[in-house]
């Protein structure tokens, strides 16, 4: 045994709940100075606000935190900075109309003699820094020009600036290079020789298995392990991080599909960034599910599929004929509808009612003569809210007053009333609770029952593996692999909760060996 | 080398709309200067009145342009400026001219506190706050002066405050020269004008980097009213007087001002150089408009028609 290496930070019963549901349920969470601590969990394991609480972001309702073994005495941004913790925020700390530069030093500015800010030297520095990590990026750019990995870069050189005691990385490698990752890798290991704390969260289990000491697991909100990555191999991880599953999911029966004649053909698609080269077929009657990473091309999929980012190579057929999908209204006049993943902005308008967002997409068509039909509004409405079974006290109450599960229902019905025949739903249940997250489930698997094409993208492998019949395995914008749903399970298996979990352990091992392929290829 | 001399003069105008409020300073000028030669434009009495009829404008502009780049808007200025010149009037007449003075500032400071509390503490749109303080002012203002002119009868304070001139410069350009100064230096260099550029140009990050935006709104918002009783002060030196109805409907020409001189309507992003250019081109054309005999509706048409140009062209089009 070594000796015990200096806590640099010690959370003690953090508990944290926003709007009924419980994020953190008293955990504890300790790290090193000196070591690489990597945070896992699946999505809403509440790895996010642990950091946000440690940060000052977020204020806790309970529980203790020290820094270098001082207990910090206010929840702020600016009490966790002055206690030298940094964080890089995945984007969300820059400000567009600054440069590079001058955000990577906002509010640290150097002064020059007469207390005015020295934007050369912050150059100067940010040059240094970017040097040092052997990355291009220009200082002087203004970040709202950049593209997701300059920007994610930025982020870094931003938390690492400073110089801190104790170094939060979220997911810092998204949208980075291979290359530059192992750069960062070579940078963080001499920070921790330095005796600096570095927190690292990522999805990816082999850049974890290649940069950290120690790991701590949460799932719901709760503490599970914390290891030496030594006692913890990927297997072990996986199975932690998945646990065993909340009812609501595994009860929802996977019925049987007859599959039909093939709606949608893509033969060697490349999207303006993502996706390179991707070919499937999708047949009536069925659910495709696209699983990957952060950043692995699922959304720019469905974006190049519905229109936004129109392909710039390759060929799209629909019911056999090959089609020009260049702007939105082509793929809806084609009959395809995405429902986008940002619900908020990009799905209803809240203030609106129930009604006036279930008939958006379909105005030119319930108002022949310029005059809205206020009949066929609400029949539309009566229609999608009995079929959807969606939770309003009226068609007139505002979408706002809904809860997320039902919100998201008034999406959906929005874009079925364009009667669609291929659905993309990106993300369908983000941010709600398990018990809508099942009904939206069974409601996808009735759509392609009645005779549509479904795709599905999720970061809950629960939640494809319940929904979907074929999933794709997508890594850096590249398809990696077709499975077939039924392959995944465990012939043996009786107790459907534990057949879900053991596919969702092979899915993930699916996922993360797309990422070393892409490695090898790369190297 | 001479590249080297080239490559500013080449980059100033491959960014041309970015600086096309220089360029339409420029080109107006010349085309006043050209035809409207034998009517005076180039006068030194005329060019110096440009600057007399321009000042208040650009004092309450220069503060302008930290609220618009803070991602607020203050339409309460023109009241402001209006009511002050009668608390000025008003104090003069009791306290002699210092205690004008510290009635005008008092005055700036009271209504900027009370927008920046409303906006920042109750969550009130600055937009709302100040068209409705923008309505209060004005009828303090004619209620406590009965809507009657206040005569000023202090040579003293109307030589410093407007009226005076050191040989031929006019004293309100040393005003507008050292409001232009000290704001231009204030937003490019120091912690609180990256701060307020950070604010406007994205508040969650801004805030996630360690910045009190709240606190910078509400300064901003102080600012400007002072800014706007600073203006007040010279209309009442300048005029004699404090009347409601001096600096009435300026908040329009300040607003146009800093935006014509590229500073965003949305925040993060302002310039008080082009600011001062913006007021000066405005009080430019008016003065042109009106050597060109135009009568007043058609100087309204046409003030309108080119100030819609230069700002169609500043646009980045994608």
């Amino acid at each position: 045994m070594t000796a015990p290496a200096p806590v640099a930070v010690r959370m003690t019963g953090i508990s944290k709940s926003f709007g009924g549901i419980r994020a953190l349920d008293g955990v504890d969470f300790e790290v090193f100075a000196g070591e690489v601590h990597a945070l896992l969990g699946g999505n809403g394991a509440g790895k996010s606000t642990i950091l946000k609480v440690l940060n000052g972001v977020h204020v806790p309702e309970e529980g203790e935190i020290e820094v270098g073994g001082q207990k910090l005495a206010a929840h702020s941004p600016e009490a966790a900075r002055a206690a030298g913790i940094a964080m890089n925020f995945q984007e969300m700390s820059l400000i567009p109309t600054l440069t590079v530069a001058q955000n990577i030093f906002l509010t640290r500015e150097a002064r020059d003699a007469r207390g005015m800010i020295d934007d050369a030297d912050s150059v100067r520095r940010a040059q240094a820094i970017f040097d040092m990590l052997q990355v291009e990026v220009d200082p002087t750019a203004l970040v709202g020009d950049l593209g997701a990995g300059q920007k994610q870069l930025t982020e870094i050189a931003k938390a690492i600036s400073q110089d801190a005691r104790v170094l939060i990385l979220d997911e810092p490698s998204t949208a980075l290079s291979v290359s530059d990752v192992e750069r960062l890798f070579v940078f963080l290991r001499q920070l921790k020789a330095k005796g600096v704390a570095i927190i690292y969260v990522s999805h990816r289990m082999d850049e974890i298995a290649r940069i950290s000491d120690r790991a701590t697991i949460l799932r719901d909100g709760r503490h599970v392990i914390t290891a030496p990555l030594a006692d913890l191999p990927i297997d072990v991880m996986i199975e932690h991080i998945v646990g065993k599953k909340s009812k609501g999911l595994a009860d929802v029966a996977r019925g049987d599909v007859s599959r039909g004649e093939v709606l949608l053909d893509l033969a060697q698609v490349t999207g303006p960034h993502k996706p390179e080269n991707v070919s499937f077929a999708l047949h009536r009657g069925e659910v495709l599910g696209l699983a990957g990473l952060l950043g692995s091309g699922r959304s720019a999929l469905a974006r190049v599929i519905a229109g936004i980012e129109p392909a710039v190579s390759g060929e799209i057929h629909i019911k056999g004929a090959k089609v020009a999908i260049r702007r939105p209204a082509d793929a809806v006049a084609h009959g395809i509808a995405l429902v986008p993943e940002a619900r908020a902005t990009q799905g209803i308008i809240p203030a609106h009612s129930v009604a006036d967002n279930m008939v958006m997409s379909v105005i030119g068509r319930i108002a022949p003569k310029g005059f809205v039909d206020r009949a066929r509004v609400r029949d539309i409405a009566e229609d999608m809210i009995a079929r959807l079974s969606i939770k309003t006290a009226s068609r007139d109450h505002a979408v706002s007053a809904l809860s997320g599960g039902n919100q998201q229902k008034v999406v959906i019905g929005k874009w079925l009333a364009t009667e669609p025949e291929i659905l993309i739903l990106d993300e369908p249940t983000a941010g709600i609770d398990i018990g809508s997250k099942a009904e939206i489930i069974r409601l996808v698997r009735d759509l392609a029952q009645s005779g549509k094409a479904v795709i599905v993208i999720s970061s809950e492998l629960s939640e494809l593996l319940t929904a979907c019949d074929r999933i794709l395995v997508m890594a850096d914008g590249r398809a990696h692999q077709m499975l077939d749903r039924a392959d995944l399970d465990d012939p043996e298996e009786r107790d459907p909760e534990h057949a879900l979990q053991a596919a969702e352990r092979r899915l993930q091992v699916e996922i993360q060996k797309a990422l070393t392929v892409k490695e090898a290829s790369h190297g | 080398m001479a590249k080297a001399a080239t490559a500013p003069a080449g980059a100033f105008f491959a960014n041309w709309r970015q600086n096309i409020i220089y360029i339409g300073f420029v080109v107006i000028f010349v085309v006043f200067a050209l035809t409207l030669n034998d009517k005076g434009f180039l006068n030194p009495n005329n060019l110096l009145n440009i600057v007399r009829q321009t000042a208040m404008i650009a004092v309450m502009a220069v503060a302008m342009t930290f609220v618009l780049s803070a991602g607020e808007i203050d339409l309460s200025v023109g009241a402001v400026a209006g009511l002050t010149t009668v608390t000025v009037a008003m104090a003069i007449a009791v306290a002699g001219p210092v205690g004008g003075v510290l009635a005008g500032l008092a005055t700036g400071l009271a209504v900027g506190v009370f927008n920046g509390w409303l906006t920042t503490r109750i969550g009130i749109p600055s937009f709302l706050t100040t068209l409705a303080m923008m309505g209060i002012a004005k009828g303090v203002a004619m209620w406590i002066s009965d809507t009657a002119a206040v005569p000023i009868l202090s040579p003293g304070y109307s030589w410093i405050f407007g009226g005076g001139s050191v040989g031929p410069i006019p004293v309100l350009m040393f005003w507008m020269a050292v409001i232009a100064g000290v704001g231009h230096v204030a937003l490019r260099r120091s912690g609180f004008g990256r701060k307020v550029l950070a604010t406007g140009g994205g508040e969650m990050a801004a805030r996630y980097s360690g910045i009190d935006t709240r606190s910078i709104k509400f300064k901003v918002l102080v600012l400007s009213s002072c800014a706007a009783a600073l203006a007040g002060m010279l209309y009442a030196g300048r005029l004699q007087s404090g009347r409601f109805q001096l600096g009435e409907g300026d908040e329009l020409s300040v607003i146009a001002a800093a935006v014509l001189g590229g500073t965003s309507l949305f925040g993060g992003k302002g310039t008080v150089i082009g600011t001062i250019v913006g007021a000066l081109m405005i009080g430019m054309i008016n003065n042109g408009l009106i050597l060109m005999g135009l009568e007043f509706s058609q100087q309204l048409i046409a003030k309108g028609a080119i100030i819609i140009l230069a700002v169609a062209l500043s646009q980045k089009r994608g």
